[in-house]
């Protein structure tokens, strides 16, 4: 535990949340923008060029609205709900392997925050508590839409947790490791995962739409029948950070997916290059960067194309529909692991 | 319902909503699912239909119906004689006036020896039909292909004299509606509007 | 030393909001309160470098139980007005209840030895993967049981919710 590992350690913290919360500001700004492409509009693009200054007057716009509190709202609650919210949002991406390492005057600094042998695990627990926020700010607005669109969005969460945990537990079986820097450097060059996890991908995917509330599962927060869900009664800075975590939780969860099932910081012909090690982490680093951002854009496509779930339909889907899948997956993969490892 | 009703067609874009069974593949829905992004995919690169509004405006037909003007002659003078046929005609009693006669010193300001001493149309009660244009004998009042400015008070869409008669040194041209076929079309005796 | 403190500090706030969840006049706040207990035990067993069993504390307590504790209270929206009624009998019965169980506590504390624990850092019984093959070998069979009462529980809960065709 020396002095410029600690400091190494919180340059890194710092830089990676700096970077999740840049991400998702100009995450607000390309929604718009896909929307408005897709819809043949332009979308925003007055404030400064192609609206790049859009998110910095949305924010500025937000700061400066009014903090309205109804007036029977559990005061604490009502304020622990967003913070609630935007903490767990930020607090998985402590174990995404951003890159490899780089080699810096001799020492190996690991592009990654925390290397825990139980990262997989990890993202699950911030995942299980990230229905917190929601609950308790949908319950502390006093307002029976709120609380609706909380009721929902947490038995949507635990619903589609559940095929989504089956679907890693299929990955985490395959490579035989709880860790995600194991498993990223198992899918070396171009052996990903979602060769042989297609079914497992596609799970993943859907309850990844399902647990950042996005379309086509936005019912917690649908305006025509719950007037905006569990931040009905929210204001000001307040709604912001809800808003922003949901981009925030989009940004990690493409992470996740390029993590998991696309090979992270991995690219075709990594070796052939002859590039020094350095060179190829930073190379890395930067399609793990592409392949997240494709799967943001991934997410605004679905959203724009997709009509809502209806409550009924979304609760059948996640039960009935994606479960039965990840589990025979699952089994089906364990069930050719087992004849190779036993070498039938 | 009447049988008939469904067969008659309008576009022929028009498909039969059927409840039939979907089939195993349907099921899945993910092909229909790629469809549907494929389609909006390939609304991703088509030309914007935006018109940057302060900058670019959109251009209005020629006999677009939007703010009157009040015409002067040739020689500008003002062409209104009060007779009052346009808020006769008008289906939104917009149109009030009160007319005036002409004193002698005033030859070059009205063509005739009656006027409109004041004229108002209530631009949030128009609702821009064009009948107004129709009824005037004196090829007075037109619409225009101007819009009317949005306005903090509901007084200030009461549009005065000051605004709707056009200025001697602006002109605004409505020869594109005041061709031959119209002028001919508002003399003809046989129509019923013109006995 | 570091986590000498943060030992002192997780204690504390775990004592504390245990405390709290009984004190609390709402029933959302004690579960709350709750929640914040289990995560500061979660704490501890990271500590005693049991990571697994962190993780899996926090998913399944945290995630998983309070958040249908939660969902209950929600819905059930009990009030300091609707609190149960109280009677003299229930406040003795309780009374007798809670101190036997003090009781209990303060005789296995009295037969407690303070045993030196080694660094746990040296342990390395809390990891997955040493975890697992104690878990797949010596306590198979609790292991299987405990998967076959969790099967049942399953079939059972669908059994219940399944509509009733009469």
């Amino acid at each position: 535990m020396n002095i410029d590992f600690i400091l190494y350690k919180l340059l890194f913290a710092v830089i990676i949340l700096m970077l999740s919360l840049v991400v998702a500001m100009y995450a607000t700004l390309a929604e718009r923008k896909v929307a408005g492409f897709f819809q043949d509009r332009l979308g925003p693009n007055r404030a400064g060029i192609f609206g790049l200054l859009q998110p910095v007057a949305d924010g500025v716009k937000l700061f400066f609205k009014e903090e309205f509190m109804p007036a029977k709202a559990d005061k604490v609650l009502y304020i622990l709900g967003p913070c609630l919210t935007m903490l767990v949002a930020l607090l998985s991406s402590a174990v995404i392997p951003w890159g490899d390492t780089l080699i810096i005057g001799g020492k190996e600094f690991a592009l990654q925050m925390a290397d825990v042998n139980i990262g997989v695990l990890y993202t699950f627990a911030v995942v299980s508590i990230g229905v917190y926020g929601v609950m308790i700010g949908g319950w502390a607005s006093n307002n029976k839409y709120a609380l609706m669109g909380s009721v929902r969005a947490a038995s949507q969460m635990i619903s589609y947790e559940l095929a989504m945990s089956m679907s890693i537990v299929t990955i985490v079986m395959t490579s035989g490791s709880l860790s995600l820097n194991e498993i990223v450097s198992q899918q070396h060059g171009m052996n990903w995962n979602v060769f042989t996890q297609p079914i497992g991908f596609v799970v993943f995917l859907i309850c990844a739409f399902a647990e950042c509330n996005r379309s086509p599962f936005d019912l917690p927060e649908c305006e025509t029948e719950l007037i905006g869900g569990y931040h009905t009664e929210y204001s000001s800075m307040k709604l912001g950070f809800y808003l922003f975590s949901e981009y925030i939780n989009m940004f990690i969860a493409s992470a996740m997916i390029s993590t998991l099932y696309f090979g992270g910081y991995n690219f075709p012909f990594m070796n052939e290059l002859g590039l020094s090690h350095n060179w190829i982490s930073i190379i890395g680093t930067l399609v793990l960067m592409a392949k997240i951002f494709f799967f943001v854009f991934v997410f605004m496509w679905v959203r724009w194309t997709l009509p809502r779930f209806r409550y009924d339909q979304l609760m059948r889907f996640g039960w009935k529909g994606l479960m039965p899948w990840a589990f025979i997956n699952m089994i089906v993969t364990g069930f050719f692991y087992m004849l190779i490892k036993r070498g039938f | 319902m009447n049988q008939d009703s469904t067969k008659i067609s309008l576009t022929n874009r028009s498909k039969v909503v059927s409840n039939k069974k979907m089939t195993l593949m349907e099921r899945f829905y993910l092909p229909a699912i790629f469809k549907g992004m494929i389609i909006t995919f390939k609304h991703f690169f088509k030309k914007d239909v935006t018109f940057q509004y302060p900058e670019e405006k959109r251009p209005f037909a020629d006999i677009y119906r939007g703010l009157h003007v009040l015409k002067l002659d040739d020689e500008g003078r003002e062409r209104c004689t009060a007779c009052g046929l346009c808020a006769l005609a008008c289906p939104a009693e917009a149109i009030t006036m009160v007319a005036a006669e002409r004193k002698e010193d005033e030859k070059d300001l009205y063509r005739e020896e009656k006027y409109a001493a004041t004229y108002e149309i209530n631009m949030l009660r128009c609702i821009f039909c064009g009948d107004c244009e129709s009824a005037c004998p004196k090829e007075a009042i037109f619409l225009t292909n101007r819009t009317v400015p949005s306005e903090y008070k509901r007084d200030s869409f009461v549009y005065g004299k000051d605004v709707l008669v056009e200025k001697k040194n602006a002109r605004i041209d409505v020869s594109k509606r005041q061709t031959p076929e119209v002028l001919a079309f508002k003399k003809d005796k046989s129509k019923s509007h013109n006995k | 030393m570091l986590s000498h403190y943060l030992f002192f500090f997780l204690s504390a706030v775990a004592l504390i909001s245990a405390m709290m969840v009984l004190l609390s006049k709402k029933p959302i706040h004690s579960v709350l309160y709750l929640t914040l207990t289990f995560f500061t035990l979660a704490g501890h067993y990271i500590l005693l470098n049991a990571q697994f069993l962190a993780v899996v504390h926090i998913i399944v307590y945290a995630g998983a139980i309070m958040v249908l504790f939660l969902f209950t209270v929600m819905l059930l929206n009990l009030n300091i007005e609707g609190e149960f009624p109280k009677s003299t009998l229930m406040k003795f019965v309780s009374a007798i209840a809670g101190g036997m169980i003090f009781l209990v506590l303060i005789g296995t504390l009295k037969s407690f030895e303070v045993t030196t624990i080694g660094n746990p850092e040296l342990t390395q019984i809390g990891l997955v993967k040493n975890l697992g093959k104690i878990l797949y070998s010596d306590y198979i069979l609790p292991f299987e049981l405990s998967s076959i009462l969790f099967l049942s529980a399953m079939v059972g809960a669908v059994m219940l919710g399944k509509k009733d065709k009469n």
